[in-house]
């Protein structure tokens, strides 16, 4: 199911096909920035007044190749994603600055202070609320991830992409997230017994509109103002947007403008033509609403060295739509072994959770992999497995485990094992 | 432990200016109905949503070539925007969703062309060019006769092929 010709993951990373030569060329431009700015960095920083003050604070230069990878379609600039790089980070919080972008026509420009809320349909008293309103409003913050549900989409693919990991697996993000509960301001409107979903819409050049079971809405959604303690970013929807714990990034609208209760489905196109998933017997999946149990090795990945034999940290994330990440287990024989990594605290329910597990290079080659487990029992499937069960162009919901080789030269591709 | 009376009126006293966690300021806005009428609508398969308005396949065909085909191919069948017709089918070893094999409801396509389409201008059609766009590719579908015409009656009563190849996930059907 491609989406357009450059806006689908697969379509666009089968151009950017880089193979082995191509990593080597990857990893030469993030050494050239440090060469670059050398030139500028005074040679004793004691012996030299430091730089300025700033508004706001900037990444060092030397981290420039540090950057969301942007894929869009040729003939809309809007149109497409951008990944964020998992293989550059640590710890579980993604800067906000590289939180990934799913936006179908383009960032909207919305000015906040005539910006409303509208609730209406099903409910007793339709309802408009501003910004300003909304801030007032008792606060929760949640530390959770958002995944698109096409995120990892080129695995489906019959060869293995040659990328960076963030490339491939980074249409998820991590952040602390806060605002209004959305039951909150659902009860103040008051639902009709009859209402059973939420149509949510955005002010975005496409009116991305998509549907929600009110069950989910009363549980645990949260109309965010603010991503890691600022206010929204307007690529992530300035000034409101919604947050559906562990659910399909496609929910968690951004730009946030309306919500219109109803018993039934709107059956837009996000829910419809896309976001379902079509089965080899043509039979589709439809409102495949959680992000299952899925892990991968962020470091080393592809486009990292392994520059000498010896000690090093196999760092990973893990996350499940269905609750906390309850155990990640390591294999560096293709899955013939497996050792439980230790998980790093926090461990919150539908979150990324970091992994590590000290390994030992002795030089020869090898296939890393993780797989991880959470607090309902789903283990995270082989590829195979997975792709036996669904075929190859259900597109969405791709969750296997990733596989890593390390050849005896100490560089890292990506293959299926 | 025993604490000052006058301790204690003080925390009392403070105690009191705060309110239960469960109260919430209220501050949400009535909608007058005329306020309502204005917002954007959804569009339900029943048809509910859909404005009056009509469209033919041949005025459709004009419009398609006009302000589509440059992103969706001629006849829907390639481009840069994706295909929107599919010769191939839903099974076998290239399964090839587009409109006319697979999406379930007629109602979505007047409703995401009205949104969303044409990229370069969205909004831009007036409800009887969604009417008409939409005719010629249902007839591209196979749907539609070459004379046919929609409206918000006959649109919602176009059964698509697969309306019933869903199966819900996380979801109840009623
Ligand atoms: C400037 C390019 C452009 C033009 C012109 C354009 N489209 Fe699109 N169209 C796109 C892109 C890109 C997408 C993919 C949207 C996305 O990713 O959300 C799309 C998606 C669609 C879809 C959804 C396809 C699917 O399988 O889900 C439909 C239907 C559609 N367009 C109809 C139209 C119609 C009808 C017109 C003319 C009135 C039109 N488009 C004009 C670029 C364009």
């Amino acid at each position: 199911m491609s989406e357009g010709d450059e806006t689908s993951a697969s379509g666009p990373l089968d151009r950017r096909l880089f193979l082995r030569r191509g990593l080597r060329w990857s990893a030469a431009i993030a050494a050239a920035p440090s060469i670059a700015i050398a030139a500028d960095i005074p040679s004793d920083p004691t012996r030299t007044p430091g730089q300025p003050f700033s508004n706001y604070g900037q990444p060092s230069p030397q981290e420039k190749a540090t950057i969301r990878w942007i894929s869009a379609n040729r003939a809309v600039a809007g149109n497409g994603v951008s990944w964020t790089p998992l293989h550059d980070l640590e710890g579980i919080i993604t800067p906000s600055g590289l939180h990934f972008e799913r936006h179908h026509n383009g960032v909207p420009q919305i000015d906040a202070a005539a910006h409303r809320l509208s609730v209406h349909g099903l409910v007793q008293r339709p309802l408009s609320f501003t910004i300003e309103a909304l801030k007032r409003y008792p606060q929760r913050s949640r530390i959770g991830f958002v995944e698109c549900g096409g995120n990892s989409n080129s695995s489906w693919n019959l060869e293995p992409l040659q990328t960076r990991a963030g490339y491939l697996h980074g249409l998820a993000s991590n952040s602390e997230w806060t605002g209004v509960p959305l039951s909150i301001v659902l009860d103040e409107a008051g639902v009709d017994p009859a209402a059973r979903w939420l149509v949510l819409e955005a002010s975005d050049a496409i009116g991305m509109n998509i549907s929600l079971p009110l069950a989910k809405a009363r549980k645990d959604c949260l109309l965010a103002l603010y991503q890691n303690g600022e206010r929204l970013r307007p690529e992530q929807g300035y000034p409101l947007r919604l947050i559906v714990p562990g659910w399909e990034g496609v929910l968690n609208v951004k730009w946030l403008s309306r919500i219109e209760l109803s018993s039934e489905p709107v059956m837009s196109r996000n829910e419809t033509s896309r976001y379902t998933e079509l089965q080899p017997d043509g039979r589709a999946r439809q409102f495949t609403f959680v992000m299952d149990v899925k892990s991968l090795i962020t470091s080393p990945s592809p486009g990292h060295l392994l520059s000498e034999k010896g000690l090093y940290e196999i760092r990973g994330l893990a996350w499940s739509g269905r609750g906390k990440v309850k155990r990640v287990d390591v294999s560096a024989d293709a899955g013939k072994t497996w050792k439980p990594a230790q998980l790093q605290g926090p461990v919150l329910p539908m979150s990324f959770t970091r992994f590590r597990i000290p390994w030992r290079w002795d030089g020869a080659a090898a296939i890393l992999q993780s797989r991880a487990v959470d607090e309902t029992g789903t283990v995270q499937p082989t590829r195979a497995a997975l792709v036996a069960k669904r075929g190859r162009a259900g597109y969405f919901h791709y969750n296997a485990i990733v596989s890593w080789q390390v050849g005896e030269d100490g560089e890292l591709s990506h293959v299926y094992a | 432990m025993s604490m000052p009376s006058a301790a204690t009126g003080a925390a009392l006293a403070c105690l009191l200016a705060f309110a239960a966690h469960a109260e919430t300021p209220r501050l949400g806005q009535p909608i007058s109905a005329a306020e309502l009428a204005r917002l954007p609508r959804s569009v339900f398969p029943d048809g509910r949503g859909l404005p009056p308005g009509r469209g033919t396949v041949a005025d459709g065909e004009t419009l398609y070539d006009q302000r589509c085909a440059s992103c969706h191919g001629p006849k829907g069948i390639d481009g840069s925007g994706g295909h929107l017709i599919s010769d191939g089918a839903i099974t076998g070893p290239d399964q090839d969703p587009a409109i006319n094999n697979y999406w379930p409801y007629a109602t979505t396509l007047w409703d995401f062309t009205r949104r969303a389409m044409p990229m370069n201008a969205p909004g831009s059609l007036t409800a009887d060019e969604t009417y008409a766009v939409t005719a010629w590719l249902l007839h591209l579908s196979g749907l539609l006769d070459a004379d046919g015409v929609l409206d918000e009656k006959t649109l919602p009563a176009i059964r698509m092929p697969n309306r019933d190849g869903f199966d819900w996930i996380d979801a109840r059907r009623p």
